[in-house]
């Protein structure tokens, strides 16, 4: 008889605790199977403009695909990289292991770059739809990354090409202090200077630990700029708004460009305070009948959160990856290699991004969409809350192929 | 315009205030810190979770009950001191005769499940909460526009420090908790009910974490990580004042707000760490903190 000790039970839990972070693997030869890894931030500071709406998005590529009619066993697994790039390197590497075909969704720009090394070492097909950095298709490109959705020269030349073009001329930068934010003020500062503009002062605050941005918008205020550029994201952006509105910054005429927000962030700000905002995506929910129907399939799967852009990328991407797996088949798909010079072959086709196409570096070609934020009245459903000022073509977009320093394109 | 330190004076005045206003939040969490380990001798890690959780208990009111900031300054702390009885009674109390490292611990699990589940229910970008109209507006001080609620806070922690500091030292209430932490049992043999007297105690300093909660619902988003992400600077200050020192507490949250202020001026990356630079030199040349007695 096997007596039950306390080691016995600690060693099967743990045992168990292994088993479930990897996927169940039936017999690739027998059948279509494939595994699909969310890795995202499901617990912090950006986990509502990812997190579990991405995995709802690519459940709902799955269904839009036909995966279950056409014969595929697709798992979706998801894993929480904590905003640190070493957890998400260590997971994406037990993932590329143990089978998963394709990583997808990864929000933060520095756990974005250290994966796109390991996907490459491991030759794993890695869809990043959430993080900003430029470089994902610049120094830092490779043949099984793709960047979706958007990047940090979207967001300079978008929301800060219009902030100049309207008048702001003079700038004074709040920075997060790593490497995306130090990339969106660099990158934005050259477009406000390109213009005619001037930077007259720039704080960089210590992240992600600070809450308190008043000392830096009192700093803004005295500085007498034009417009106060946000070169942050998620919880600080919506901290960093409210908290402008305190110290009645915008009251006094200074004009707030926040450089990446998304509608989440609208949302946690409310629309008394966040109206009159002027931002850029490349998705809208609300912006045509595709969108509207893919966000009415999508909403019974995470009824609390709309869509933002880097959630309907993973919905976007996820589609695309699987048509191109359909178009070589399974087994040349595991090669991720393979599969990414497919998806760049094909054009890609969905309800929230239309008809569009993925770029010899890697770059997902959208057009970029400026917004201005709705008064309270003017809002007539839940989460109608933008206007379209202006669109920006896809070519125009992100930033020329030659200019990037992207290893992957042939002089 | 006038300079000091090649930094405009408006600018720096500004900072001062801001300064205050920041430490007027370490001034009341490390001063429920200090009553908890002063009496108790239990070093509270869940003390920044309360804290989040009286801002979340805040809004809960007004958007399920319909009940606004003023009241919800009173009920708050009490429903969280509430809280705080439970847990003193159903976990903490069984730890009192262990390591003073078993209560750190345990507290830290607490938090640690408080936060988890909060984040479950409301995502971690968390609610927001609106100032009450009649403090909703900004004043023209000349050197800076100070929103009005911003002004409140100091008025109100200034009172809360003074009223809980008077309460402890001046009183006979006081005067009987600290002795129950000196020598229980000889205050047993008075006819005290200490272990009644020490669960009120742990109530009470949630209670003033829960009521600085109210305070920083409209300043900063509520969200679960509004308490974790203070209260490692609040035990800086804590340390720095002396463990147990609720007069060292009070003094050294405002001062840390105001040298926290002016390094967001002369070397904003430095903001996040000069607390605890300052917390090591003063462990140097003081180790029982700026007002602590070495025992």
């Amino acid at each position: 008889m096997k007596t039950i000790s306390r080691r016995n039970v600690l060693g099967t839990a743990a045992v168990g605790a292994a088993a479930a972070t990897l996927p169940a693997r039936p017999a690739r030869a027998a059948g279509k199977s494939l595994t699909i890894g969310v890795c995202s931030d499901f617990s912090g500071t950006y986990s509502d403009v990812g997190g579990n709406t991405s995995v709802a998005c690519v459940q709902q590529a799955l269904e839009d695909f036909g995966a279950a009619n056409k014969g595929y066993d697709v798992t979706i697994i998801k894993g929480d990289h904590q905003n640190k790039p070493d957890i998400g390197a260590g997971l994406a590497r037990q993932w590329f292991d143990s089978g998963v075909d394709l990583l997808i969704d990864v929000p933060n720009s520095a756990v974005g770059l250290a994966i796109a090394g390991v996907a490459a070492e491991k030759n794993k097909a890695y869809i990043n739809s959430n993080a900003a950095t430029s470089k994902l298709t610049g120094s830092a490109c490779n043949a099984q990354t793709i960047h979706w959705t958007y990047d940090t020269y979207m967001l300079s030349h978008s929301t800060g090409g219009a902030m100049v073009a309207n008048g702001g001329k003079s700038w004074f930068f709040i920075t997060a202090n790593y490497a995306f934010g130090q990339l969106l003020r660099d990158q934005t500062e050259a477009v406000v200077k390109g213009a005619g503009g001037t930077v007259v002062g720039d704080v960089d605050y210590p992240f992600p630990q600070t809450t308190d941005f008043s000392s830096f918008l009192v700093q803004a205020q005295s500085s007498g700029a034009q417009v106060l550029g946000l070169a942050n994201a998620g919880k600080d952006t919506v901290n960093s708004i409210k908290q402008a509105h305190q110290f009645g910054i915008t009251q006094s005429g200074m004009k707030i460009a926040g450089l990446l927000i998304f509608i989440n962030d609208v949302h946690g700000i409310g629309l008394d305070i966040a109206q009159g905002l002027v931002l850029t995506e490349s998705f809208y929910w609300n912006m045509n009948d595709q969108t509207r129907a893919f966000t009415k399939r999508l909403l019974p799967k995470t009824p609390n959160n709309y869509p933002s852009m880097g959630q309907a990328g993973c919905y976007s991407g996820a589609l695309h990856f699987m048509k191109a797996v359909d178009a070589i088949g399974v087994p040349a798909a595991s090669s991720g290699a393979a599969v990414v010079e497919q998806m760049k072959k094909m054009p890609t086709d969905d309800d929230a991004f239309g008809k569009r196409y993925v770029r010899e570096d890697g770059r997902f070609m959208c057009p970029s969409y400026l917004f201005q934020v709705k008064k309270p009245g003017e809002s007539s459903i839940s989460w109608d809350y933008y206007t379209l000022l202006h669109t920006t073509p896809a070519e125009k977009t992100f930033a020329p192929l030659a200019t990037e320093g992207c290893p992957l394109v042939k002089a | 315009m006038f300079m000091i330190f090649g930094k405009p004076a408006p600018l720096l005045f500004g900072q001062l205030l801001l300064g205050i206003i920041n430490g007027s939040f370490y001034a009341m969490l490390s001063m429920g810190l200090a009553i908890i380990f002063g009496l108790l001798k239990i070093i509270n890690f869940a003390h920044g979770a309360m804290f989040m959780i009286g801002a979340f208990v805040t809004w809960g009111l007004l958007n399920y009950l319909g009940i606004n900031f003023w009241f919800a300054l009173v009920l708050s702390p009490v429903i969280v001191g509430g809280l705080g009885l439970v847990l003193e009674r159903t976990v903490i109390q069984r730890i009192y005769k262990l390591d003073i490292l078993y209560g750190l611990l345990l507290t830290f699990g607490i938090a640690q499940v408080l936060q988890g589940v909060m984040t479950n229910y409301y995502g971690s970008s968390g609610v927001s909460y609106n100032a009450p109209d009649l403090l909703s507006g900004v004043l023209n001080l000349g050197f800076m526009y100070l929103p009005v609620y911003r002004g409140f806070v100091i008025f109100a922690a200034v009172i809360i420090c003074g009223v809980t500091w008077f309460l402890i030292e001046r009183t006979k209430l006081g005067a009987l908790l600290r002795a129950a932490t000196e020598n229980p049992a000889l205050v047993q043999s008075f006819g005290v009910n200490v272990p009644r007297l020490i669960a009120l105690t742990f109530a009470g300093g949630v209670g003033l974490a829960a009521l600085a909660g109210v305070l920083a619902a409209p300043l900063y988003s509520v969200n679960p990580d509004m308490g974790s992400e203070l209260i490692n600077t609040v035990f800086a200050v804590v340390v720095i004042g002396g463990m147990g020192s609720i007069g060292g507490a009070i003094l050294t949250g405002f001062a840390l707000g105001i040298i926290e202020g002016f390094t967001d001026v002369f070397y904003p990356p430095g903001s996040a760490v000069v607390v605890f630079v300052v917390m090591a030199i003063v462990l140097l040349a003081r180790p029982a903190g700026l007002f602590g007695k070495l025992a």
